[in-house]
C-alpha cells in the first residue's frame, strides 16, 4: 500500500489577532476560533492530489493535541483523508516531541512520504519536519512550492532566500510545504457527512513508548511593542518634505 | 558548565553572509562565552579567512568535503553534530539556509531549538516571537539540554570587522548520506541592493494590478537606491518573484526607509516590517491597516502618486 502520512495541527485561526493575557501568563485562546494550520491544509490538498494522480493508496492524517482536535480531524477527513490518527496529548508538545512521535507513527504506517507544513503558525517554530527526517535517517525538502513524484524520487522546488532551488530527493522522505504549492479545495457538505463514516484512531503517548519532556520553558510572554501611528500627509510635495526633515533624501 | 558558543557560518561558496554576522552580534551579548564559527564548504579558506574578521570570534572551524559543495542540510548536519560535543550553544542565522539545517542538528543532538531569538536575557534565557509576532515569549532551557537556536536577522547589526581569529582546518568521520542531491537554483539576482540587508525597501502590493505595471515600483527604487519588495498578494498573482516577499512566511527585514504601496498591512505582512526605522505608506483608502504603523502616510491613486514621487525625487 502506497501510503502519505499528513500532520495536520490545530491552531488559532489567521485571522484573529491574538492577545496576550494580561498577568502575561499565556496568550488567551479561550473561545478564539481555531483551524488547521494553513500550511497543514497545502501539505493534505497536495496529498490528495498525488493519490488522485494515482501516486498513492491512501492518505492518513494525524495530530497530536487534545481529545478535541478530534473536529480538525473530521475536516481533513471531510477534504478526503481516508483515515485519521489522533495521538492523545493534553499537554503542549515541543517540535522534538512531535517528531519523534511522528516518527513511531512512520513505523507503524511505512508511508512513501510524510508532508508536513513548514511551519505551525502558533508558536512559528518551523522544525518538525526537519526533525522527523534526522531522526528516520531520510532525506528532507522544506519551502516547497513545487513536488514531482518519479521512480524512488521527488524532485522538489523550494522557496529559498535568493530565488528558487530544485533538490532531488530519494523516497522515503519529508516535506514541508510552502503556501504557493497549491490551493486547498473547500469541503462541501456530503463530504462532511461522508467523514462522518471514515475510520479515526485514538493512540495515547504511552502506547507509542513516548514520554514528553519539557526542555524549553516558557518564563513570560509580553505583548510587541507597538509602532505608533505617525503623521498624514496631504500630497506628495509634503512627502518629500517630511521624508527630507528625516533625512531620508536629500 | 559555562557557556560555549559554535555558530554555522552561512555563505556563497565565496563570501560569509551579513546573516552570521548578526549571528555573531548575538552570540557576544552572552557576556563571556566564547565564540567559534565551523565554515563547511568545499573549499573553505577564503570564506573562513572573512569569519575570522569578525570581532569576538575566538575560532575558526574549516571543514571542506566535495559534498559540502551545495549546502544539503541531510549532509552537513552529521558533520556538525561531530564536531559540537564541547559547546553548549549552537546558533545558525533564520534565513531560509538556517532554518532548514538547524532542526535536523538539534534532532540528531537530542536537543530543543529556539526559533529566531530576538533577544538574549541570560546564558540560557531568550526572546522570541510566536503568532506572527503578535506576543513576545521568554524562553528558558535548563541544562543539560544543549540550546540550538535560529537568530532573527533583522534584531541584530552586523559585527564589526577588526578580530583575527585563529583558523583551524578540521575533518570528521561523520558517514554521509547520498539521498539528497542538489539539481540546480534560479537565483533572481539583480544587480539592484538585496532585499535582506538593503537600507531602503519599496513594496508593492496587490493594487499594482499586473506584473507590467510593478515595473513602477523598480523605477521608484532606482529613484531612491532602495531594494524591492512584495506582499504576498503580489508574488502570488505573478506581478514579482517569491523572493520579494516580505513577511512572516517570506523576509523579515529592519531598513531604515520602507515604503509600502498598495499594500494593506495584514499583520502577516507586518510581521516583516516591524524593525523599518521608518514606514512609508500609500494607499487609497485611509482606513486601510497599514496607517496605523505608518510613521508618514498619504491617501491617494498610487498610479498618480508614484510617478510624482519619482519625479519630485529627481534621478536619484
Ligand atoms: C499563513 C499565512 C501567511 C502569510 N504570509 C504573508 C507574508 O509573508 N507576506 C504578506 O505580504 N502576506 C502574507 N499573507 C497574506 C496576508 O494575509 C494578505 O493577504 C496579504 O498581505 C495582502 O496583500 P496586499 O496588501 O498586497 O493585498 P490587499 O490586502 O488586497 O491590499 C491591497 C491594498 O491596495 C489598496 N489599493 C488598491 N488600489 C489602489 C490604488 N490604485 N492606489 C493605492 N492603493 C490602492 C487597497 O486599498 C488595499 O489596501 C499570509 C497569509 C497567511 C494565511
Ligand atoms: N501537534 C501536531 N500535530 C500534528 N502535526 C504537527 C503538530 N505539530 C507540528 N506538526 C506538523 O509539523 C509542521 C511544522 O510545525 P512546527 O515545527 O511546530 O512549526 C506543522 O505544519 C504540522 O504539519
Amino acid at each position: 500500500m502506497k501510503r502519505i502520512l499528513v500532520g495536520v495541527k490545530r491552531v488559532v485561526d489567521y485571522n484573529v489577532r491574538v492577545r496576550v493575557k494580561p498577568d502575561g501568563s499565556g496568550v488567551a485562546t479561550e473561545g478564539v476560533k481555531m483551524s488547521l494550520n494553513p500550511f497543514d491544509e497545502i501539505a493534505l490538498e497536495e496529498a490528495l492530489r498525488i493519490k488522485e494522480r494515482g501516486g498513492a493508496d491512501e492518505v492518513v492524517a494525524v495530530t497530536i493535541g487534545p481529545a478535541d482536535t478530534q473536529a480538525q480531524l473530521r475536516t481533513a477527513l471531510a477534504m478526503g483523508a481516508d483515515r485519521a490518527l489522533l495521538v492523545q496529548s493534553d499537554k503542549p508538545v515541543e517540535p522534538l516531541d512531535a517528531a519523534q512521535i511522528l516518527r513511531k507513527l512512520v513505523e507503524r504506517e511505512t508511508p512513501f512520504l510524510v508532508l508536513l507544513g513548514k511551519q505551525a503558525i502558533d508558536d512559528d517554530n518551523n522544525q518538525t519536519g526537519q526533525m522527523l527526517a534526522a531522526l528516520w535517517d531520510r532525506p528532507q525538502a522544506t519551502f516547497a512550492s513545487k513536488i514531482e513524484l518519479m521512480d524512488g524520487v521527488a524532485r522538489v522546488t523550494r522557496e529559498v532566500d535568493v530565488g528558487l532551488e530544485t533538490v532531488e530527493i530519494e523516497l522515503p522522505a519529508v516535506i514541508t510545504v510552502d503556501l504557493r504549492l497549491n490551493e486547498p479545495r473547500y469541503v462541501k457538505l456530503p463530504d462532511i457527512m461522508k467523514a462522518k463514516k471514515k475510520p479515526l484512531d485514538t493512540l495515547q503517548l504511552a502506547e507509542l513508548g513516548i514520554t514528553l519532556v519539557e526542555r524549553v520553558k516558557a518564563v513570560r510572554y509580553d505583548a510587541p511593542s507597538v509602532r505608533t501611528k505617525g503623521v498624514m500627509v496631504k500630497d506628495v510635495s509634503e512627502l518629500v518634505g517630511a521624508l527630507r526633515s528625516k533625512g531620508l533624501v536629500k | 558548565m559555562s557557556s560555549n558558543i559554535l555558530i554555522i557560518a552561512e555563505h556563497n561558496g565565496a563570501q560569509i553572509s551579513s546573516a552570521t554576522a548578526k549571528c555573531v552580534s548575538c552570540a557576544v551579548t552572552i557576556t563571556g562565552a566564547p565564540i567559534t564559527i565551523l565554515v563547511l564548504a568545499k573549499s573553505g579558506a577564503a570564506i573562513a579567512a572573512q569569519a575570522a574578521q569578525f570581532a569576538g570570534v575566538g575560532k575558526v572551524l574549516q571543514l571542506d568535503h566535495t559534498q559540502n559543495e551545495h549546502a544539503l542540510s541531510a549532509v552537513l548536519a552529521p558533520q556538525i553534530v561531530k564536531l559540537a560535543q564541547p559547546f553548549t550553544h549552537v546558533f545558525g542565522a533564520s534565513t531560509t539556509f538556517g532554518k532548514d539545517l538547524m532542526p535536523r542538528v538539534a534532532a540528531l543532538l537530542g536537543a530543543p531549538q529556539l526559533s529566531d531569538i530576538m533577544a538574549v536575557e541570560g546564558e540560557r534565557r531568550f526572546r522570541r516571537p510566536i503568532y506572527a509576532g503578535n506576543a513576545v515569549v521568554t524562553v528558558e532551557v535548563p541544562e543539560p539540554h544543549k540550546i540550538v537556536a535560529t537568530v532573527r536577522t533583522a534584531s541584530f547589526q552586523p559585527a564589526a570587522a577588526g578580530g583575527s581569529a585563529p583558523i583551524e582546518v578540521v575533518s570528521t568521520d561523520a558517514v554521509l548520506p547520498g539521498y539528497a542531491r542538489f539539481v540546480s537554483v534560479a537565483a533572481a539576482g539583480s544587480d539592484r541592493p538585496d532585499l535582506q540587508t538593503a537600507t531602503r525597501v519599496v513594496s508593492g502590493g496587490r493594487a499594482l494590478g499586473s506584473a507590467e505595471n510593478f515595473k513602477l515600483m523598480y523605477e521608484l527604487a532606482d529613484a531612491l537606491g532602495a531594494a524591492v519588495g512584495a506582499s504576498r498578494a503580489a508574488v502570488d498573482a505573478g506581478y514579482a518573484t517569491s523572493d520579494l516577499q516580505v513577511g512572516q512566511t517570506g523576509k523579515i527585514i529592519a531598513p531604515e526607509l520602507y515604503v509600502a504601496v498598495g499594500i494593506s498591512g495584514a499583520i502577516q505582512h507586518l510581521t516583516g516590517i516591524k524593525d523599518a526605522r521608518t514606514i512609508v505608506a500609500i494607499n487609497k483608502d485611509a482606513d486601510a491597516p497599514i496607517f496605523e504603523v505608518a510613521d508618514i502616510g498619504l491617501v491617494g491613486d498610487l498610479f498618480s502618486i508614484v510617478p510624482e514621487l519619482r519625479k519630485q525625487l529627481g534621478n536619484g
